[in-house]
């Protein structure tokens, strides 16, 4: 059984050359992810989410500042830290389950993994569409494929981009729901940027809140309600209110 | 090349079992065009004039079963891929009587340089073994060079997309000598080698080479980063990355490659023949044309022009079995 790593992110800034000029986008964040400890990054659209998320993947450098996982620094990408792109990118010419088995078949470990790839596909549910093309998917749909081929990995820090961002309400919930008894389960460190502040509430442990670009950190809530959580729960009510303040607060300046 | 997918849908008839009156017009037009073969008088000595007359007629006759089987349920949906046929049968039935009339019949068009029908089918049935020959040694010919040229491309093509170093020094060269036809090596080709097939399988590949290599080098190149992306955080080797992400992505590129090397492949191949090789189409052509047979050479030219469509169907059956990931394909 793997279990999750222990994530530092130590004054880590980065710009983009953009036009020649460097676009600042990330500003000293500073923060620490415990084995199994599940945050959400909360922050405006454009403020470097997604961007801090190629980082911890391995993806980029960052221009300043230092990541290390279990206290050995990031410079590279590496299988036990799996990211789920805000874009599904499914391959076009590969089936829906052809795209899920792809990080096993990448390592050589097809065989060892068939049935942690039919376990995904049935988990988002896509058992049915499995010998489907990408071009044959909703939008939603392609999502989810996109989580299942996430989720096949066995990550010891799962990175979810807006996972759910274009899934109906009442499919959201049950996403929800599974993302959270696998999460319990297999106690890999989670990372999950959402828009919707309840979704946060509901998942993670902790939530940052970041700032307009270039993003800081502006608050770093702690949810100590007990799961499963109801999203009327008065503690958790509270909390909405104070980030959505935050929130808009982060807006006006 | 021309209809789209959507264009077939829409050519395609909605109530399979119903009366197909282009049908009967098309099954009456070629019994008519052999009733013309069959009974004017030729305006001179002719052969096969009742085989062509018979051969419109039994076209004709089985048109009209099909116009007939039309009507009936159980056979209508076997048919609806010849109904689409129908305006066609009719302006060719049209077009083969005009041709008669003009060349046998009347003489309107100067001969020999405008052959009649019957002589044209006069050469398939007494010169079909030389004929047959001559395909068999064009695409003995052709093949190896279009699949060695092909072959090489590809990897060349991939080896420029992936790596910048051979892309550094390999582009400038590609630049330069890709857009040179490779009948311009002619010459050169004769020289050097000292077979004339060597020589032509060296210019049949060549002219395959240059299209597949651009092609292929281009699609690579234009691979969405985000796939690479993907496949890096999953833990891919540079080895994956290449053969499960570049090639795949870029295959859409590489058959349009492979559809423009194949015509330039024919194209060598008819010249080479022509100026040195002393078999297949092209020598036919040549020797027909030195003989005044222009029936002959009509007949090769027919032959020649369904083998490079034939190649190319082909290659897009090819295509759409392994491309079927793709959806809006266009349909040859
Ligand atoms: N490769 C790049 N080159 C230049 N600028 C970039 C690049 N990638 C991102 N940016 C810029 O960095 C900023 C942050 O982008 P990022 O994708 O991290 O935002 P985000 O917080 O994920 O936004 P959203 O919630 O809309 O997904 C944007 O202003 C974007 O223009
Ligand atoms: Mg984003």
């Amino acid at each position: 059984m793997v279990s999750g790593a222990r994530l530092e992110v130590r004054g880590v800034s980065h710009a983009f050359a953009l036009e020649k000029r460097a676009l600042p986008v990330l500003q000293a964040i500073d923060f620490i992810a415990e084995p199994g400890d599940f945050v959400a990054l909360l922050g405006p659209s454009g403020c470097g989410k997604s961007t801090l998320l190629r980082l911890v993947a391995g993806l980029e450098p960052p221009s300043e500042g230092q990541l290390l996982v279990d206290g050995v620094p990031i410079t590279g990408t590496d299988p036990s830290r799996t990211i789920m792109f805000q874009d599904p990118t499914l391959f076009p010419w590969r089936t829906v389950r052809g795209n899920a088995q792809l990080g096993p078949e990448a390592r050589g470990s097809l065989a060892a993994n068939a049935a942690r790839i039919e376990a995904a596909l049935s988990l988002v549910g896509l058992d049915a569409f499995a010998e489907a093309y990408p071009h044959q998917l909703s939008g939603g749909m392609a999502q989810r494929a996109s989580l299942a081929r996430a989720l096949v990995n066995e990550p010891r820090i799962l990175m979810l981009d807006e996972p759910l961002g274009k899934l109906d309400s009442l499919t959201r919930l049950a996403m929800q729901r599974e993302l959270v008894s696998l999460w319990q389960r297999e106690r890999f460190t989670a990372l999950l940027v959402t828009h919707d502040v309840e979704e946060a509430l509901l998942l993670a442990d902790r939530v940052l809140v970041l700032s307009d670009r270039p993003a800081r950190i502006r608050a770093d809530i702690r949810v100590e309600t007990p799961r499963p959580r109801r999203r009327d729960d008065a503690g958790l009510v509270a909390l909405r209110e104070e980030i959505l303040a935050l929130l808009g607060l982060a807006q006006a300046a | 090349m021309s209809a789209t997918t959507l264009g077939a849908g829409l050519l395609a008839p909605s109530r399979p079992a119903t009366f197909w009156p282009t049908g009967w017009v098309a099954g009456l037009a070629w019994i008519a065009a052999a009733a013309a073969i069959a009974l004017l008088p030729d305006a001179d000595d002719l052969g096969r004039t009742q085989a062509l007359a018979a051969l419109a007629a039994g076209v004709g006759g089985l048109v009209l079963l099909a116009a007939f089987g039309s009507s009936v349920p159980a056979l209508a949906l076997r048919l609806a891929r010849l109904r689409e046929a129908g305006p066609w049968l009719i302006v060719l039935a049209a077009a083969l009587t005009a041709w008669e009339l003009a060349t046998a019949k009347y003489a309107v068009l100067p001969r020999p340089f405008f052959a009649a029908p019957q002589s044209l089918l006069e050469v398939f049935t007494d010169d079909y073994a030389r004929l047959g020959e001559s395909v068999w040694h064009s695409l003995l010919l052709v093949l190896p060079g279009y699949a060695l040229g092909a072959a090489i491309g590809f990897l060349f093509g991939i080896a420029m997309g992936w790596s910048r170093l051979v892309g550094y020094w390999a582009h400038p060269v590609v630049r330069l000598i890709g857009p040179l036809p490779a009948t311009a090596w002619l010459p050169v080709a004769f020289f050097a080698f000292s077979s004339s097939r060597g020589a032509s399988t060296f210019l049949i590949a060549l002219a395959s080479f240059f299209p597949v290599t651009v092609l292929t080098w281009s699609g690579v190149s234009a691979v969405s980063k985000a796939y690479y992306d993907v496949a890096r955080t999953m833990g891919a080797s540079p080895w994956f990355l290449v053969r499960k992400v570049a090639v795949p992505a870029a295959m859409p590129s590489v058959f349009v490659g492979l559809f423009m090397g194949l015509g330039a492949s024919f194209s060598v191949l008819v010249v080479a023949e022509m100026m040195g090789v002393k078999a297949g189409l092209g020598w036919y052509m040549q020797w027909a044309q030195g003989w005044a047979a222009y029936a002959n050479m009509y007949a090769a030219l027919l032959v020649l022009a369904l083998m490079c469509s034939g190649a190319v169907t082909l290659l897009f059956r090819l295509r759409d079995r392994l491309l079927s990931w793709q959806k809006g394909l266009v349909r040859w």
